[in-house]
């Protein structure tokens, strides 16, 4: 049994503003083991982001904070961490790749500054020399010739772009990666690339990944396991096999979301959304945050939150499967 | 440039014209004789049709000679050359107390943003934006000269001289600094470039210094460009209220006295003056931003 990395127990997360509060995570239990990749998925808004994020502690100021539980990294709780202590893990034992490729460099920065500033932060015992050969190496590693360290980042695609920002996140080959939909800004072909080349790099480093997607197609290809989320709660989670088995029992919400994928051995003239949107952060549902939406709510549903249903570390919270029987 | 150039001087040369005075009249005197006015306007070429004296007033200037005072004699070149100096050391001046000053506390402000230190800074900004200069300015002398003694009120002869006035042009334009600092600030200090950095491990100052500085750094630049230059057009009121014969009292006293060609070489050169000023700034541009750089290099390439 590999030990556990991280492990986030219990955590709420709110905003508040000025005229509300806004209840992002509820109550989310995850945890990851050391080289695993554990895929996040939900809809926007579902509180991916937010629970990435304050791992890290890069919740917006004043604005964002957690409000219960602990995220603990080998045992240690990072809640209580100073801003002092968490620059030390930034970047160095976590670090996180962004979603949007294009401003998440610095215009007015070389990229190969921008790597080797991550270096020089936390390994100020190295030289310069052994900095740049660093930096070469990193971006051979990326597959960017190390001669474009010179190049601003308007030089580069959007691709390439994402390339330097994955370099910059392992050039300390940290233990985790926090990665926040990487692909989404990205085209296709481009997406199969960096997909691959993460997953590549991931073996190489032993990283252990947070991949956060609303793509089941990518947590298929690069995930060991899955937890679903919706309106800042795990609703399901399990390992692949057990989220892609169409025989176990699913969340409604699961389900909902396979169905929305288009199948091509049938012939259907629509796509089959999931009816409805995720409900108001700052006015949560009684009950099951689904029910709203759900297609099989029961009486019970509206009232009452559903109970822990584990099987083979298969955890699901759901009132259809809560006597055992489907 | 040119055209900006050739477009003003005609404006200029329009206006001397279209406004009431005689110009011969003023330099005789008001109880000269009319036959030695008709004579003087003559030798002058007053006479001659308002496109011929353009005509000639521009052939000159393009050989180098324009015009010369008809108050004092003195070529206007040589007279912009005695007044210039004055002009630049206060704008000069005014500008630096305004980046030294200004660019620090709108960075605090916006690095604190709602602390006590950000709203007295925001509501001192507030109050210098409002006061004009020439009461601050008569105020000081007030205060420094006619209580306390410490600086003198008039004139230009010591770097003294120069402290008020410079003060009294640099409240107000500190102030815009220290808002438009602020603003651009907290507009770069939400970008996605900046969470990247402090996910990196930067420490606060690196983040600032590093990361938000040099992006928040271009409509600053364009300010203080920009209020350079308007200093340096001459600050006609604030040199008035301190008696320095600068740019700006040179230009009150060619309006007065009807000297037309004095006028217009002394608002010519405040605006060439002003678009050099704002060519140094577009150069400045491409140190700061490379994205600028980038652009002009492949206008140039193709």
């Amino acid at each position: 049994m590999t030990t556990k990395l991280l492990e986030i127990k219990n955590l709420y997360v709110e905003y508040v503003t000025d005229d509300a509060r806004v209840f992002a995570v509820n109550g989310v239990d995850l945890d990851i083991n050391e080289g695993e990749t554990l895929g996040l998925v939900g809809e926007t808004g579902a509180g991916k982001t937010t629970t990435a994020l304050s791992i890290l502690k890069l919740l917006p100021e004043r604005v964002g904070r957690v409000t219960r539980g602990s995220i603990s990294l080998e045992g240690k709780d990072l809640t209580r961490y100073t801003e002092a202590d968490m620059r030390n893990i930034r970047g160095e034992i976590i670090s996180m790749i962004f979603q949007d490729p294009m401003t998440s460099l610095n215009p007015v920065l070389t990229v190969g500054y921008q790597i080797a500033e991550v270096l020089k932060i936390h390994k100020d015992e190295k030289e310069n020399r052994q900095v740049d050969e660093r930096v070469d190496e990193i971006l051979k590693l990326v597959g960017i010739p190390p001669e474009r360290k010179h190049d601003y980042p308007h030089q580069f695609s959007g691709g390439m772009k994402q390339r330097i920002v994955i370099a910059i996140a392992l050039a300390c080959e940290p233990k985790l990666l926090l990665a926040d939909e990487p692909t989404t800004a990205l085209d296709v072909t481009i997406q199969a690339q960096v997909l691959s080349m993460m997953n590549e790099l991931k073996r190489k480093l032993r990283t252990a990944m947070i991949l956060i997607t609303h793509d089941l197609g990518v947590v298929a290809e690069t995930c060991d396991r899955v937890a679903i989320m919706y309106a800042g709660e795990v609703i399901e989670a399990g390992t692949v096999e057990q989220i892609f088995d169409p025989e176990a029992p699913h969340h409604p919400y699961t389900v909902g979301l396979f169905g929305a994928i288009p199948d091509l051995t049938k012939k259907t003239r629509r796509l089959n959304p999931i009816d409805g949107l995720m409900p108001d952060p700052t006015h949560l549902p009684e009950g099951c945050r689904f029910h709203t939406r759900c297609p099989r709510c029961m009486e019970i549903c509206r009232t009452q939150r559903p109970a822990l249903r584990e099987e083979n570390g298969h955890r699901l919270y759901c009132h259809l499967f809560a006597g055992g029987e489907r | 440039m040119v055209p900006v150039i050739l477009g003003l001087s005609f404006i200029l040369f329009s206006i001397m014209e279209l406004t009431p005075g005689d110009p011969a009249r003023a330099m005789l005197g008001e109880y000269a004789p009319q036959e030695e006015v008709e004579q003087l306007r003559e030798q002058m070429g007053l006479n001659d049709p308002f496109f011929v004296r353009y005509w000639r007033y521009v052939w000159n200037a393009l050989h180098g000679d324009f015009g010369v005072s008809y108050r004092t004699n003195i070529p206007t070149v040589t007279e912009i050359k005695n007044r210039f100096p004055a002009t630049l050391k206060i704008a000069f001046f005014a500008v630096l107390i305004a980046v030294i000053l200004g660019i620090p506390v709108g960075i605090i402000s916006a690095v604190k943003q709602y602390s006590a230190i950000d709203i007295s800074s925001m509501v001192s900004a507030l109050l210098f934006t409002s006061i004009p200069p020439f009461w601050l300015g008569l105020l000081m002398i007030l205060l420094f000269s006619v209580k306390l003694h410490i600086l003198p009120a008039v004139g230009s002869e010591t770097w003294k001289h120069f402290i008020m006035p410079a003060i009294a042009m640099a409240a107000a334009q500190m102030a815009t600094l220290v808002r438009m600092t602020r603003s651009t600030m907290l507009e770069v200090i939400r970008q996605d470039y900046i969470r990247t950095a402090k996910a990196k491990g930067a420490a606060p100052a690196r983040v600032i210094f590093i990361h938000s500085l040099q992006n928040a750094l271009l409509p600053v630049v364009t300010a203080v460009g920009i209020s350079f230059s308007n200093l340096l057009g001459g600050a006609l009121i604030i040199e008035n209220v301190f008696g320095i014969s600068g740019l700006g009292t040179l230009m009150v006293e060619s309006v007065t006295g009807k000297d037309s060609p004095m006028l217009i070489s002394s608002v010519l050169f405040a605006a060439l003056v002003g678009g050099f000023v704002n060519l140094g700034v577009d150069l400045l541009y491409t140190f700061i931003d490379p994205r600028v750089k980038s652009q002009y290099l492949k206008r140039g390439a193709k």
